[in-house]
């Protein structure tokens, strides 16, 4: 139960590096905490005491293994979680182009 | 077919980079006719659909432990706003992104992923696949919204993201705890797991605010709505279009409704919530609207205002407030786009949204001066139109429910979007442009076909409004009611 | 003169041989992918690695002459195709990714039926796409490298 908390507190750990920093590259890193904490949680709750890798082979049969749907799904949130991160630098790039500056406080034309 | 609401949009999205290097005008004439292509399955569809769910297991493994698909009443009436407005708009983008923008290839290789991921959304019967289609329109919608690399489009799209990335994170947190206390997916077997344990779980409270939260910030519904009036105007006016009358509503709405209804089961808690933020939004909305000088920038505090009606009349619970959210769905979805679309016309013509230096453009561009006359009244709630039927049953469900409060709110925000309307009217429109600027034209063909269908969608909808409740509204709004009926639908009767 | 470009010689030397190496490695990854760990995602990876590789070898410029941005995008879509390919391939049997293929005998190379092409669909996708978010980084040029647009 404590290693899921300590998932929650990562989490909000992450949250508030992506909510509370003024640099968008801190903020992209904090996105990234924000995901391995859920990544870490999914795969926590797949896990079992001494269990071995869900692995079909020939010669040994497996008995006592992890939970292997939490692994696949979190190969797919791996995957969408490098889009946006790919996504995310990349219009940070341009902004630092337009605007000569990571520092959100002075990244602000809209307003109202 | 259920598959090829996926499919097709999803072909096109690989097959538009690929070809249209080499073949001007392909991947307009491609995304075109795929939309044409799922606005009618989408209208064959209500027809199949009258009561219960058609499922369909993916890879031919069957429910509980596959993938599957599953379309009802609510999800036929998503994929019809969705594919509607989505056809409607690809049309509008034809000359917009022309003139606009360079790359049109990419432009409608996005759009078609965006398609892609609403349709994929509104037919998924699995959680996490829900969250994996979400994703992707997700991602479609940050780069259309940055699509032209202006300083203010690539900002918007930044505070869409981080935002959008926040509430994605938490509804994925929900669906693993939700993994890990009934180790399933399918939406039916967890709501079925769900009420073998019984109510009023901790867990499930925890999941249930988890998912509030996440889809409410998608919605843009008000404490969570800083983002959608920066990123709804920075994009261009299709898909403007498309981000305030579809993905809002379909990965903020249509998923909580679902999500709470039919999964975890909606409760006197759940309609104290869904109420007062529907309240909330309504409010804060229009009142952030009134002092918008920016015409798409008004246009996007008006969604977070009528979205607010959306989620109030939902969140009465009672079965005709239910219908008159829906309804309201459906109409905004037609009248916001309108706006947009219109708003568009407008940048296009004269090179400005600013309300104050534009005059008198109906002389110059009768269409779009009609057909934004005629969504401003509906979006307004002035008889005959569609938006007035809407709001008038939400209100009375209201009345039903005795919350007078709410209603007397609904009327009085309504009377502000007159206002905050007319305004646009007066300025945009009708007053006697001061010194006229020469050389402001009628928008070209395809656009003022597709601003005009909207219109007729509009006084059709308005008129006829018995029929379109009975045939899309009234299944819907059943879907909802029957709650973990949905079970039996979908896993089969047990 | 002309400046160097890349990074230097023994780097250049090394980087030529390994490079076949990472890239076999990756192969193995995504054609083995129904039988070990691995598997299209992970083989993609290796093999844009590969590629990534040498650009940062030999410099972008003289690597992105070879390499061009639009042949890998058009893998890409390709890679997507194919696999939306695959899934209509069900219909035929009656289901959307339907394994429609014979499944041979397991832990044999040929066997899973439309796994292995996925996987090499899913190959193809992720390097070619990967390898472009990789260019498209790269060829951003950052305004403070350059003196000229600082000057101006």
């Amino acid at each position: 139960m404590s290693l899921y908390i300590l998932c929650t507190v990562l989490f909000a750990v992450g949250l508030y590096c992506l909510l509370v920093k003024k640099n968008l590259v801190k903020k992209i890193i904090g996105l990234g905490i924000m995901e391995y904490a859920i990544n870490l949680f999914f795969i926590l709750t797949g896990y079992r005491t001494a269990a071995e890798a869900p692995i079909l082979d020939r010669e040994l049969a497996i008995t006592n293994f992890v939970d292997p749907l939490p692994q696949a799904l979190i190969l797919t949130s791996i995957v969408i979680g490098l889009a946006v991160t790919a996504l995310m630098v990349a219009i940070a790039v341009r902004l630092y182009e337009k605007y000569r500056t990571f520092d959100i406080n002075e990244i602000r034309r809209l307003r109202g | 077919m259920i598959p090829l609401f996926v499919a097709i949009p999803l072909g096109f999205a690989f097959l538009i980079p690929l070809v249209s290097k080499y073949k001007e005008g392909f991947a307009r004439a491609c995304a075109v006719a795929g939309g044409f292509f799922l606005v009618c399955v989408s209208v064959a569809s209500v027809y199949w659909i009258k009561t219960g769910a058609m499922t369909y297991a993916v890879g031919g493994w069957k429910a509980p432990f596959g993938i599957c698909m599953e379309l009802d009443a609510l999800s036929v009436l998503i994929l019809l706003v969705i594919n509607i407005i989505g056809f409607l708009a690809l049309v509008y983008s034809a000359e917009y992104i022309k003139k606009r923008y360079t790359s049109p290839g990419l432009y409608y290789a996005l759009f078609c992923l965006l398609l892609a991921g609403l349709n994929g959304v509104a037919i998924s019967g699995d959680l996490f696949n829900m969250f994996v289609f979400l994703e992707i329109t997700s991602i479609a919608s940050y780069a259309l919204v940055a699509f032209g690399t202006e300083a203010e489009e690539l900002e918007a799209s930044f505070k869409y993201m981080v935002l959008g990335s926040i509430a994605s994170a938490l509804i994925l947190f929900a669906i693993g705890i939700l993994l890990a206390k009934v180790s399933t997916l399918n939406m039916a077997d967890i709501a079925r797991q769900l009420m073998r344990q019984g109510p009023g779980n901790i867990t499930v409270l925890y999941c249930a605010a988890l998912f509030t939260m996440g889809f409410a910030l998608k919605a843009g519904l008000v404490p969570f709505h800083t983002w959608l009036a920066d990123a709804h105007p920075a994009a261009p006016a299709p898909v403007s279009a498309m981000l305030s009358g579809v993905v809002i509503k379909t990965l903020g709405i249509y998923q909580l409704v679902r999500v709470i209804f039919n999964i975890i089961g909606f409760s006197q808690a759940m309609s104290f919530i869904f109420v007062w933020l529907g309240i909330i939004s309504m409010v804060v909305g229009v009142l952030l609207a009134i002092g918008q000088w920016d015409f798409k920038r008004l246009l996007a505090y008006h969604s977070i205002s009528q979205i607010g009606y959306v989620v109030f009349g939902i969140g009465l619970g009672t079965p005709l407030g239910i219908i008159g959210g829906l309804f309201h769905l459906f109409n905004h979805s037609l009248f916001k786009s309108l706006l947009f679309l219109n708003a568009g016309a407008v940048e296009f013509a004269t090179g400005t949204r600013r309300l104050e230096k534009v005059a008198g453009l109906s002389n110059e561009m009768p269409v779009t001066g009609v057909t934004s006359l005629i969504a401003s009244l509906s979006i307004a709630g002035i008889p005959p139109l569609c938006g007035f039927w809407s709001k008038l049953i939400i209100i009375i469900a209201a009345f039903q429910v005795q919350h007078f409060f709410g209603a007397i709110v609904c009327l009085a925000v309504s009377m502000v979007t007159l206002a905050s309307f007319l305004k646009v009217q007066k300025y945009a429109f009708a007053r006697k442009a001061q010194n006229p600027v020469a050389g402001i034209k009628e928008v070209p063909l395809s656009m003022k076909v597709s601003m005009v269908s909207l219109a007729i969608l509009c006084v059709g909808v308005g008129l006829f409004f018995p029929v379109i409740i009975n045939t899309v509204i009234k299944p819907a709004a059943d879907v909802l009611l029957a709650g973990r009926e949905y079970i039996n639908w979908v896993l089969g009767v047990k | 003169m002309k400046q160097q470009q890349g990074m230097s010689l023994i780097v250049k030397r090394i980087t030529k041989i390994t490079v076949s190496l990472i890239f076999l490695f990756g192969m193995y990854i995504v054609l083995h992918g129904h039988l070990t760990p691995g598997g299209g995602f992970a083989g993609g990876v290796i093999i844009a690695l590969s590629f990534i590789h040498l650009v940062l070898a030999f410099g972008k410029e003289i690597a992105l002459q070879r390499l061009r941005e639009s042949f890998f995008s058009a893998i890409e879509s390709f890679g997507g195709l194919m696999f939306l390919g695959i899934a209509l391939l069900g219909l035929s049997g009656g289901y959307f990714f339907l394994n429609v293929l014979p499944k041979g005998v397991p832990f044999t190379l040929f066997s899973s039926g439309i796994i292995v092409l996925c996987n090499i669909a899913i190959f193809l996708k992720v390097s070619a796409g990967l390898f472009s978010i990789f260019i498209a980084l790269a060829i951003i040029r950052m305004p403070m490298d350059d003196a000229k647009e600082q000057s101006r």
